[in-house]
């Protein structure tokens, strides 16, 4: 597995190496290795049906007990198999969809490393390196909504399925944490070793709700659901690889996961399903009011997204076989509807559904394909999709207690899920042909393969379940352990479920006929909608975020407001206060030295080097002020001289010269002083600048009583003869013994020369 | 600055101060002095020279370009590594070679020696490219 | 003599930090020079001041209580010709300053990330 792994890793980078010249073949070349990925696992289904679970595990970070553990059983190879087997068909499609695209290199290498990451995902043992994998997916949505980022909704819109579904992978990760430290590993199966300690733990409810919003981010629930239509901005290939068939199902997935460690618990129960009911409900109303075909798609994805969450709240054996089946059948027919809406948005140049029409002459195989999916979408035979839908309904009816609402809402789902079927199909094929930007026709066999094959796989499934009956049953009891005994079939015999149906399509069909027959009945009802659910997802999500950005902006201007004096001001405030109140904090010393004056000729040094000093404050010449601080340079190298420092005293005196030389040079250029200042604000800063300068001399006083024993010095003493050769310790000290500080001074000052140098050599215009 | 007496000056001048900036150098492990001090010196050699004429002669007179010398500093900065890492000790180990000169006297020069004239010819660039470049605009 | 030096110390930090704050340029950059001085100073006094012996060996055993101590004096020295470099440069950006945009005030200076 891991094999495998790494070879879409490196052949998704591998992209960057087959040249441009070969864009012709690249989805194809690509298609082939997802083929490869494909045949692996179809082997691999044998072992796995036979219930057996292979993993693999590598040494990762084994100091945080941490390794790379893959893991095959039941539910992941249902997964792989998705992602590998679209996977091939979304690459061959997106060969024919890209073409006219610029930037294919990039725009193949984020979808093929999406499958890696998906599949990887799908393959964790560990929730650790899971999280990892489930972000990853999450940033190649971002990049693959946003390939056409000329566009601003496009840029929008990925930003908001980023910003959900990250927020919702950081939560996802905090409960990971959480639930981790019950179990004392972040194994799967070691989390369901010990589900009874989890479930009786305190932090189990915070824990679920954690990981349940990373779930919900990223299977598009309600409220986060508004990211997915919003998602449509990207090619559609990404639509229906990434945002139908696979990543949407991440969330699904991790409940399947965690259905054994968390599930068949009240909070479990009832969160998720009121969750799925209402995201079920909600995608299925807002389906029928679209007007753009992609649009009506990512509604019915939300909608299928809510069964399957809902089924898996149910979380009764029934319920969750039903979701493992619908599962598959959403996957085929949703897959194939995306490419087909990409297919006629190409041909026809418009995804605007008030005016296509009337395709059924020019697009004749199209139309076969579209209709046999939303067969399959309306939950009708002979589709896999209506298998499907028995079972689900099947699950709801055994269910007690809230099972009469459940039961209602979801046939009021289905029925939309008819009603958008019917209205498709008619309107699509049958309905009065508007005003095409093209003139329609069927050419591109890779358009029309992925879809052929899907819905010929969901034909086939669903005339003879029992080839994918055992699959299902082994991921049932990976989900559920104790399996009960159900066979797919197609004809269940009269009963109760099969009667709901009937009821389903008669409601779903006169909803279609009234949206069909009375189009300014749907302007109007599209209107109501408008008016009465006046609450927009997506506007408030972009309030919030302008909101929150507005606030940190007036936040960061109080504290950042950019005047540099004032940092200044901050900075030495805060630093004098702070050293005063250490000084307070140690006092108790005493100093060591008398007052003296002696010898006379420093001291009078000393005052003159401090009148300089007050005297440079206060002038208002620029040359004498520049003087005075010269006096007090030199009065510096004086007084190292007398204290024994005579390498000190020479650079001091160098250095000064230089400093005052170049000052003089500048100085020409320069306007004069101009009074600037008020009168307050000089003493205010004066206050500082004295509060500064007194606690600096305690300090002095203090640092004079500590008693050095100098052991590094002494070292220095010793050697600097005996071992360097060198009688001035001083600079034996710069040049041998801590050479490494004096080169990177050096270095220091040749960047100084440089910024000096680019400063002034360049010219920039005049603001 | 056009002063006849100052360009007069200026030559012996800088001779003093080159001359005083090399003796600088090569006394500096034992006495004050050193690369830095004898970088500064002969900087101030250049000034004076600016001064006496324009820095803009004195950059044309100038031998070698500060941006030369800084680039051969720091090489001999980093060269002065090389004996010590050859003889297998730490980076910048102290290597010394004694090179007799008759019969009671000798030189040593030493890796730590050679990176002095490595700060010292850097120090000079970056002082003469400070000089230039303000007194340029 | 220690506290003689100290208050010098003190009053070149004041200074500093009066001229830091005022809003010409050209005494912001006097200001850091006082700042440097100031620093060097503070180091070199807190290390110990010691009189008329500099630090020099000749490989003879001597009283290392009595040298000056050489460790300060070399931090000092690389402190005074970095702190030249950075008054250089900060010579050459108020200049450039100035130029580009006719003033001396830094409470000019206030946007960061506009041309």
């Amino acid at each position: 597995m891991a094999a495998i792994l790494l070879l879409l890793l490196i052949i998704a980078f591998s992209n960057f190496i087959i040249p441009r010249g070969a864009n012709r073949f690249r989805g194809i070349i690509l298609a082939v290795f997802q083929l490869v990925a494909f045949v692996f696992f179809y082997q691999k289904l044998a072992v796995t049906n036979a219930g057996e679970v292979i993993t693999e595990s590598y040494r990762w970070i084994p100091e945080l007990g941490l390794n790379l553990q893959f893991q095959l059983d039941g539910v992941s190879i249902i997964f792989a198999l998705l992602v590998t087997g679209i996977g091939v068909l979304v690459f061959l499609y997106a060969q024919a969809y890209m073409k006219p695209y610029g930037h294919l290199q990039r725009f193949f290498f984020f979808l093929f490393l999406f499958s890696f990451a998906m599949l990887g995902l799908v393959l964790s043992a560990n929730m650790i390196q899971l999280f990892i994998f489930w972000e990853l997916t999450s940033f190649l949505s971002f990049f693959l909504i946003t390939y056409f980022n000329e566009k601003e909704e496009a840029r929008a819109a990925a930003f908001r399925s980023l910003f959900i579904t990250a927020f919702g992978g950081l939560s996802l990760l905090a409960g990971i944490l959480l639930i981790g430290n019950i179990a004392g590993s972040y194994v799967i199966s070691d989390w369901v070793a010990s589900a009874a300690a989890i479930k009786a733990h305190s932090h189990y409810l915070p824990g679920l709700l954690l990981i349940l919003l990373g779930v919900f981010t990223k299977s598009a629930q309600f409220p986060f659901h508004f990211w997915l239509p919003g998602a449509m901005q990207a090619p559609t290939p990404v639509s229906s690889y990434l945002h139908s068939a696979t990543m949407v199902k991440a969330g699904v997935f991790l409940l399947m996961r965690l259905s054994p460690v968390m599930g068949n618990t009240p909070e479990w129960n009832y969160i998720i399903s009121l969750v799925g009911v209402t995201t079920m409900l909600i995608g299925g109303y807002f389906a029928l009011t679209q007007r753009d075909l992609k649009g009506v798609l990512a509604y019915t994805t939300i909608s299928a997204l809510g069964i399957l969450v809902l089924m898996l709240g149910i979380d009764t054996k029934l319920s969750v076989k039903s979701a493992i089946v619908f599962l598959l059948v959403h996957a085929f027919y949703k897959a194939t509807l995306f490419m087909v809406a990409g297919f006629i948005d190409k041909k026809t140049g418009t995804r605007d559904l008030t005016k296509l029409g009337g395709l059924a002459r020019q697009m004749p195989v199209t139309m076969v394909i579209t209709m046999l999916a939303l067969l399959s979408m309306a939950g009708l035979p002979p589709m896999l999709g209506f298998i499907g839908k028995e079972l689900i309904y099947e699950a709801k009816v055994q269910l007690p207690g809230i099972a009469s609402i459940i039961l209602v809402v979801g046939v009021l789902a289905n029925a939309f899920m008819v009603a958008v079927s019917v209205f498709l199909g008619y309107k699509l094929f049958f309905g009065k042909q508007g005003d095409l930007p093209k003139k329609p026709d069927e050419k591109g066999v890779l358009y029309l393969l992925g879809p052929a094959v899907l819905v010929l796989l969901s034909l086939i499934y669903g005339l003879f379940p029992g080839i994918i009956n055992r699959m299902v049953e082994v991921a049932l009891q990976v989900v559920v352990p104790k399996a009960l005994d159900i066979h797919l079939k197609l004809w269940h015999g009269f009963n109760q479920v099969l009667l709901l149906s009937v009821f389903t399509v008669l409601i779903g069909s006169a909803l279609a006929f009234f949206v069909i027959k009375k189009p300014k009945l749907l302007g109007k009802w599209s209107n109501l909608n408008s008016s009465v659910f006046s609450f927009s997802f997506t506007k408030a999500f972009s309030n919030m975020i302008s909101g929150f950005v507005g606030f940190s902006e007036r936040n960061t201007a109080r504290i950042q407001h950019g005047s540099h004096r004032y940092y200044i001001l901050t900075i030495f405030v805060v630093t004098s206060l702070m050293l005063w109140y250490q000084l307070y904090d140690t006092r108790g010393w005493t100093l060591a030295t008398n007052i003296t004056l002696q010898p006379f000729y420093i001291s009078i040094l000393v005052a003159i080097s401090i009148a300089a000093a007050v005297f440079t404050m206060f002038s208002k010449s620029r040359l004498s002020s520049i003087i005075a601080m010269g006096v007090v340079g030199y009065g510096l190298s004086l007084i190292f001289l007398y204290y024994s420092a005579v390498d000190l005293a020479i650079t001091q005196i160098l250095a000064e010269t230089l400093i005052l030389v170049m000052f003089v040079l500048i100085l020409q250029k320069l306007p004069v002083f101009a009074k600037l200042s008020s009168r307050a604000t000089k003493i205010r800063d004066m206050i500082i600048a004295l509060s500064f300068g007194g606690v600096m001399t305690t300090l002095a006083l203090k640092a004079i009583n500590v008693e050095f024993n100098h052991p590094i010095s002494d070292f220095f003493l010793e050697n600097s003869y005996t071992k360097a050769y060198g009688e001035n310790v001083v600079n034996v000290i710069l040049v041998d013994f801590r050479a490494l500080d004096t080169m990177g001074e050096v270095t220091v000052l040749t960047i100084a020369a440089l910024g000096v140098f680019v400063l002034l050599k360049t010219r920039s215009k005049k603001i | 600055m056009n002063s006849v007496i100052l360009k007069i000056a200026s030559r012996y001048v800088r001779l003093i101060l080159f001359s005083a900036a090399i003796f600088a150098l090569l006394r500096g492990h034992n006495l004050p002095g050193g690369g830095f001090i004898g970088g500064l010196l002969a900087g101030l050699a250049v000034v004076y020279k600016g001064f006496a004429y324009t820095f803009r002669e004195a950059r044309q007179s100038m031998r070698l370009k500060p941006e030369f010398l800084i680039a051969s500093g720091l090489s001999i900065v980093l060269l002065s590594m090389i004996p010590g890492i050859l003889n297998g000790k730490n980076l910048m180990h102290g290597i010394w070679y004694k090179i007799p000169l008759g019969e009671a006297m000798e030189i040593k020069i030493g890796t730590p020696f050679i990176f002095d004239i490595g700060v010292f010819l850097t120090v000079i660039g970056v002082t003469v490219i400070f000089l230039l470049v303000l007194n340029r605009e | 003599m220690e506290i003689i030096l100290a208050i010098l110390t003190g009053v070149l930090y004041t200074a500093g930090v009066y001229m830091l704050l005022r809003r010409s340029i050209l005494k912001f950059i006097i200001g850091i020079i006082f700042l440097s001085n100031a620093t060097n100073l503070l180091v070199f006094l807190a290390a110990g001041i010691v009189q008329g012996s500099p630090a020099f060996v000749d490989g003879k055993a001597a009283d290392s209580s009595l040298i000056a101590d050489p460790l300060p004096q070399a931090l000092v020295l690389t402190a005074i010709v970095i702190g030249l470099g950075i008054i250089v440069f900060t010579l050459a950006l108020k200049y450039k300053y100035f130029q580009l945009t006719g003033t001396d005030d830094l409470d000019q200076v206030k946007q960061t990330d506009k041309p």
